[in-house]
């Protein structure tokens, strides 16, 4: 916020990212230091913590105490669920989803992970690689995220000694050569004291790399969403039924992947009935194209029945269509998965249900091995499922999409969302 | 190459539009809960871009509690009119008189915590299935935890520690007789980027917003509008003062602010160098650390 002009504002981009670390990493200490030395905690907010702080006895301002949000988490000095927080700086807007580091959490942690485009993962320096370390970047790989950066904090406690960041690097990278992350970075930091976060401090002269705020603002992130295949998941059928606007039928959605442009041919899935894009509004404005992760309208130019759930494709590029869904899960609820058990399932606007055929196998994610003569999944567990859907879905692999590669399972008794799926 | 890259503001505005429609077509009765505050107005603006030409296809839903700045309320019937859109009006009063909720007393009396109990008869009477609202994260520390699609039992309480998860742009509305939604399509918008946003589109909101000449009080330190609901302390006299409302919510809990931004340039200015949250001036919420959480477990906004 430390530009107050009003065109600057107009002309920044968003990066949305995830902080993941064990218990007493410091997140939540980096996270109040990010805003802090940006400029975003306002003074009352401040005083807040300056209260809440003396309350405790803590001594210090407790950064920290800034991000935990609810009465219980206050209490019980951790953060228990996602939150979310903002600041911007001139170059950027950014979201942090804030979820916890602890075990029984993970599915705080695959939520978070699910809209991001860049995780951090920190790592306390005088500790090195805990089980805690392999199971974030483990979930930061399997909900694609694009850009990972591994904070070794605390140098501060190991006397920003660079032997100890080197060696932490190098097991670090070991252990990433084994993920499907396209981008990998580690910073020394300390969160406590300010070293590499905003300001380089004069702690560290021996790394030569970004400060984490400076790689925030300036990583690369237009080349992450796909614009290649496009795909158009209807959401809503826009009937005016107005004498101005009588013939006026509109498909709204949000594209998923690709640009489509007036005049394209487009493959009305799973019908297969084909048309050509007569008009598309973006908001109330005539547009010649629109791209993900625009919303916008389109018009056909053949009356053909498409409702919700239908989607819009390139013909020569097209997704899967098909009942069988072979996916990587991630279960939330108390209640275990049960093998042909029925459940509910969203998976772009399209409404289902499916039944579970089989578990592959289930994921031991703090080594990455299957583990053998196992197969339950029970909350927080990660495996590999098939499913078996009602009705067909246009799907492609996660890793190519991310919207048209995902899906929730819900319960059809309590109506809770019990787990995510990656399709593979 | 042509880059296809969106700004922040444009982002969120899909990203809005795309919750908007999910609401239309997952629920059978919604309602947008307008307050004539800057954040129901610019929800009100994403809904129309997100069903153009159609009209927004559910009401309005105003929660009134008596205690409105005149200009608010002026402000609301001509959006009403303009846009040929329905009006629910919940009146606090009538939950008085009918004696379901009983009227604070004392200098720091305030309607705002007897809103809830109003705005769940309303919604059971109008059978609303899912209120949508302009709440954003980034206003107080309990609803940075709160889901877009937010569930509500059939007491309409929030329960913040079974809440379901919500990933990628996958709502869950599905629900039991009885029990409700409700819908935050700003979540992720900061007071900025709404300030930005209401700039860049162009979109009116009330005078008060602006900076005018009003007749004030003083009270712990906050500036708040003289007017008949206000039970003025012997020491507290009014004075005349050039002010304007970062906020817009009942009379007597929103207090002003001491400001010359008389354009929307200026608001943006003022709210970029600004040293205190626009909840700041909020007395709901300095009752206690936790108000908002206790307030909206109970069904609040």
């Amino acid at each position: 916020m430390k530009d107050n002009s009003t065109h600057g504002y107009l002309d920044m981009d968003l990066l949305r990212f995830t902080t993941a670390g064990s218990v007493d990493d410091g997140k939540s200490t980096l996270i109040g230091r990010l805003l802090y030395d940006s400029k975003a905690i306002f003074d009352d907010q401040l005083e807040a913590v300056e209260k809440a702080s003396a309350k405790r006895g803590t001594g210090e301002v407790d950064l920290s105490l800034l991000t935990d949000g609810l009465r219980a988490e206050r209490e019980q000095g951790i953060t228990i669920d996602v939150a979310y927080r903002y600041f911007a700086t001139p170059r950027r807007k950014f979201i942090i989803a804030d979820t916890p580091g602890h075990i029984q959490y993970t599915r705080n942690m695959v939520t978070g992970a699910s809209t991001a485009n860049l995780a951090i993962i920190l790592v306390d320096a005088r500790k090195g690689i805990q089980e805690q370390t392999n199971r974030h970047a483990f979930i930061a790989s399997l909900l694609g995220i694009p850009h990972v950066v591994f904070c070794i904090n605390k140098m501060d406690l190991v006397d920003y000694d660079e032997a100890v960041f080197t060696r932490i690097q190098r097991e670090l990278e070991d252990f990433s050569s084994k993920l499907e992350v396209r981008d990998v970075r580690f910073i020394p930091i300390s969160a406590l004291k300010g070293d590499m976060v905003v300001d380089r401090g004069s702690n560290m002269n021996w790394y030569q790399g970004p400060t984490l705020m400076y790689l925030l603002e300036n990583i690369h992130i237009a080349g992450d969403i796909n614009h290649i295949d496009r795909r158009f998941p209807v959401q809503y059928v826009v009937r005016p039924q107005t004498t101005e606007h009588h013939d006026f039928r509109g498909f709204a959605g949000r594209v998923a992947g690709g640009v489509l442009r007036v005049g394209d041919p487009v493959q009305v899935l799973p019908s297969g009935f084909s048309s050509t894009i007569k008009s598309i509004l973006v908001g109330a404005v005539e547009s010649e194209e629109c791209f993900a992760p625009q919303s916008a309208t389109i018009t056909l130019q053949d009356e053909i029945d498409i409702s919700r759930g239908d989607m819009l494709v390139g013909p020569n590029n097209q997704p899967e269509v098909g009942q069988d869904v072979d996916a990587m899960i991630c279960w939330f609820n108390e209640r275990p998965l049960q093998v042909n058990g029925k459940y509910a399932l969203k998976h772009t606007t399209r409404d289902a249900r499916c039944m579970v055929k089989e578990v592959t196998y289930k994921m031991d994610i703090n080594t990455l091995r299957k583990v053998e003569g196992d197969r339950a999944i029970n909350m927080n567990d990660i495996g590999r499922v098939k499913l078996r859907t009602t009705v067909p879905l246009a799907m492609d692999k996660y890793q190519r999409n991310r919207i048209t590669g995902s899906l929730i399972l819900i319960d059809e008794g309590t109506n809770e969302t019990v787990a995510a799926c990656m399709i593979v | 190459m042509h880059s296809y890259r969106l700004t922040h503001l444009k982002e969120l505005e899909s990203e809005s539009i795309h919750i908007l429609r999910e609401v239309a077509a997952q629920f059978e009765n919604p309602a947008l809960l307008f307050s004539g505050g800057k954040d129901s107005i610019v929800c009100f603006h994403l809904a129309r871009k997100a069903f153009f030409p159609a009209k927004v296809p559910f009401p309005l839903v105003h929660i009134d509690t008596g205690h409105n700045f005149e200009e608010t309320m002026a402000f609301r019937d001509k959006l009403v009119a303009e846009h040929g859109v329905r009006l629910i009006v919940g009146s606090v009063q009538e939950s008085i008189d009918q004696g379901k909720v009983t009227e604070e007393t004392g200098f720091y009396a305030s309607r705002n915590k007897l809103q809830t109990v109003t705005l769940l008869d309303t919604i059971e009477a109008n059978k609303i299935d899912c209120a949508i609202g302009g709440g954003r994260r980034d206003e107080e520390k309990a609803r940075a935890k709160e889901r877009v699609f937010s569930h509500r039992d059939d007491f309409g309480q929030w329960d913040p520690k079974n809440q379901r998860p919500e990933l990628w742009n996958l709502y869950n509305g599905r629900k039991r007789p009885g029990e409700h939604f409700r819908a935050f399509p700003i979540s992720n918008w900061t007071e900025m980027d709404v300030w930005q946003y209401i700039l860049l589109e162009n979109i009116p909101i009330p005078s008060i917003y602006f900076s005018h000449e009003r007749e004030v009080f003083l009270r712990d330190g906050v500036i708040y509008a003289n007017s008949p609901f206000m039970n003025l302390k012997p020491e507290e006299k009014p004075f005349r003062k050039q002010v304007r409302f970062r906020t817009i919510g009942d009379m007597s809990c929103t207090g002003a602010v001491d400001s010359p931004a008389a354009s929307l340039e200026e608001i943006i200015t003022e709210v970029a160098s600004s040293r205190v949250t626009e909840r700041g001036s909020r007395q709901d919420d300095k009752r206690s650390e936790a108000a908002m959480e206790d307030r909206k477990k109970e069904g609040y906004f």
